[in-house]
């Protein structure tokens, strides 16, 4: 009962920040141009890739995509710390596990809204051109999952900065600076030459851009899905932790 | 209801608590008296679940702080030093969503809200964004939130601090009827609230217990702390040597003022009131007196006599 009493207040919080809107306004802005430059490469002649593909693998996804964790997290843990609401939140009768669980759902509920407008870009590319490329359910729902369970580890790296630290701004640096190296990993192959095979291998496993391109053209592969769900956990782990460990660092 | 056994808190370098121990029985309304930094904030913080001990036990109604914390913190109502509260909440909002926190829901929610708006006068502000209260009303929101569930004992972090005076007159009254049914622990620096709201008062003093007593006792000190002050025109020497000789009188100090009087401040032990005979010597002598009263003592000097003099303890 607790967990959803925490998890409302959390929801509540982001949409009554103007953070919460100005982030989203800016990521409609980026998603809408990175569509609009999708079907723009589309339109210029005969091409392999579908529309869901255009649009996950590109530079300004990519771009925008690992900027918002950094904002969609540091406040959940840094914020409270910073203006003492701790105390009261922490002398309630509620668990720890409690608290990092809703403050985490709700920074992943406010992440699914804000893809939910990106559906409509899809809905409305199918209705006027008449072509279900973009429809069929194995890109589609590939992307969008995948979409989910690199949003799901990302987020987590988010919250353990912000449970780290009174800073927001030094929370949105760690977290920034961990995804971006996960993300990178996947980027080695194109800078090292000489890469040995196992190397390939092993930074192909890392790799958010190597997933989601797979995910985009309608492959499922479990390893990616064990990969993201296993580090998410094991990262909350770590934040439940940390946020424990506060009644005696303090 | 708190039962308090060698508790210590250290931070990095310091030592907040320093082997703590007392017992607050159930209906008592304690008052937790010390200089800043004496500790008061840390103790109460471990009493309320907020911080762990890092060694000593503590137990709230039975329960351990430490071990059974959820069965403390749900019989606990705290107000922190610092009331923190969301800004972006209405005051309804905000005592809504504490009381189903404590696990107050449904009905209840709604009666349990009412009510302490009523006690803490928040009904003409309850739509209002807290973000844009005063000190006082947030003050007030804090005192509301940790009356919400009923608790058994209720732990006030100077409750009057930032209050104008008709609040802190306004909140101390409430803090004498929430006594008769919850027990109380009230930490403050200002001695005459002790006095007015507590049934017993503990002082501590870098992190230990310095004295344990009633208010009565303790304003005895007090005054015996402060000892009489008079203004009188006289020869000086004299004077001196005459107020000194007073029965009851410990010491005699005579400081000469811009004006060609003299301040007097005289020394006594607690059992005595030397201003009759100080008048009476006055008129006796012929010597002009145009003041004669206690003199106004603060805390710091009443905590100097305390934690200085070993008989006291």
């Amino acid at each position: 009962m607790n967990f959803f009493t925490l998890l409302n207040r959390e929801i509540r919080a982001y949409f009554l920040s103007p953070v919460a809107w100005v982030v989203m306004f800016f990521f409609l802005l980026l998603t809408g141009f990175n569509f609009y430059a999708g079907v723009a490469a589309l339109n210029r002649g005969p091409s392999e890739v579908t529309v869901v593909e255009a649009f996950f693998n590109t530079v300004f996804f990519w771009f925008g995509f690992v900027l918002i964790f950094p904002l969609i997290t540091m406040r959940l843990f840094s914020e409270e710390y910073k203006m003492g609401t701790i105390e009261p939140l922490m002398t309630a009768p509620v668990r720890d596990s409690q608290v990092v669980l809703a403050k985490y759902g709700g920074a992943l509920f406010f992440y699914i809204v804000l893809w939910l407008p990106s559906l409509l870009y899809f809905a409305v590319f199918t209705r006027v051109t008449r072509l279900e490329a973009a429809g069929a359910a194995g890109p589609f729902l590939g992307a969008y999952i995948m979409l989910l369970l690199i949003g799901m580890f990302y987020l987590a790296v988010g919250c353990l900065a912000s449970a780290l630290t009174r800073n927001q701004i030094v929370a949105a640096i760690m977290s920034f600076t961990v995804i971006t190296l996960f993300f990178f990993t996947g980027l080695l192959n194109f800078f090292l030459l000489n890469v040995t095979p196992a190397l390939r291998e092993l930074t192909a496993y890392f790799s958010a851009l190597e997933h989601m391109s797979e995910a985009s053209r309608g492959f499922f592969d479990s390893r990616p899905v064990v990969f993201y769900l296993s580090l998410t956990v094991f990262v909350l782990f770590l934040t439940f932790h940390v946020f424990q460990s506060r009644r005696w660092r303090n | 209801m708190i039962k308090v056994e060698g508790l210590t808190k250290k931070y990095a370098g310091i030592t907040a608590v320093n082997d703590l121990n007392f017992t607050v029985e159930k209906g008592e309304i304690v008052g937790f008296l010390g200089p800043n930094g004496a500790g008061k904030s840390t103790t109460m913080r471990i009493l309320s679940c907020y911080l762990s001990a890092t060694s000593g036990r503590a137990s709230v109604a039975g329960f351990d702080v430490a071990s059974q914390s959820r069965e403390v913190r749900s019989r606990v109502g705290y107000m922190p030093e610092n009331v923190a509260l969301y800004p972006e909440m209405r005051v309804q909002e905000y005592l809504e969503y504490r009381a189903a926190l404590k696990g107050v829901r449904g009905r209840r929610n709604r009666q349990r809200v009412n009510a302490v708006k009523e006690l803490c006068n928040l009904r003409d502000v309850d739509q209002k964004l807290i973000g844009a209260l005063s000190k006082g009303y947030r003050q007030r929101v804090g005192l509301a939130d940790a009356l919400l569930h009923d608790p058994d004992l209720l732990i006030l972090d100077e409750p009057t601090i930032g209050l104008d005076p008709n609040q802190i007159r306004q909140v101390r009254q409430l803090i004498k009827d929430l006594g008769k049914r919850h027990t109380i622990l009230l930490s403050t620096h200002i001695l005459s609230e002790v006095e007015m709201t507590c049934s017993r008062v503990l002082i501590i003093d870098r992190g230990r217990i310095a004295a344990s007593d009633t208010p009565e006792a303790l304003a005895g000190r007090v005054r015996t702390a402060g000892g009489i002050r008079a203004e009188i025109r006289a020869e000086p020497g004299d004077l001196e040597k005459a107020l000194a000789a007073l029965p009851g009188v410990r010491k005699a100090e005579v400081e000469a003022m811009p004006d060609g009087w003299y301040g007097c401040v005289l020394r006594t032990d607690a059992e005595h009131d030397p201003r009759e005979e100080v008048a009476r010597l006055a008129a006796a002598r012929g010597w002009a007196l145009r003041e004669l009263g206690r003199e106004q003592v603060n805390l710091e000097r009443v905590f100097a006599e305390i934690t200085q003099s070993e008989e006291l303890r």
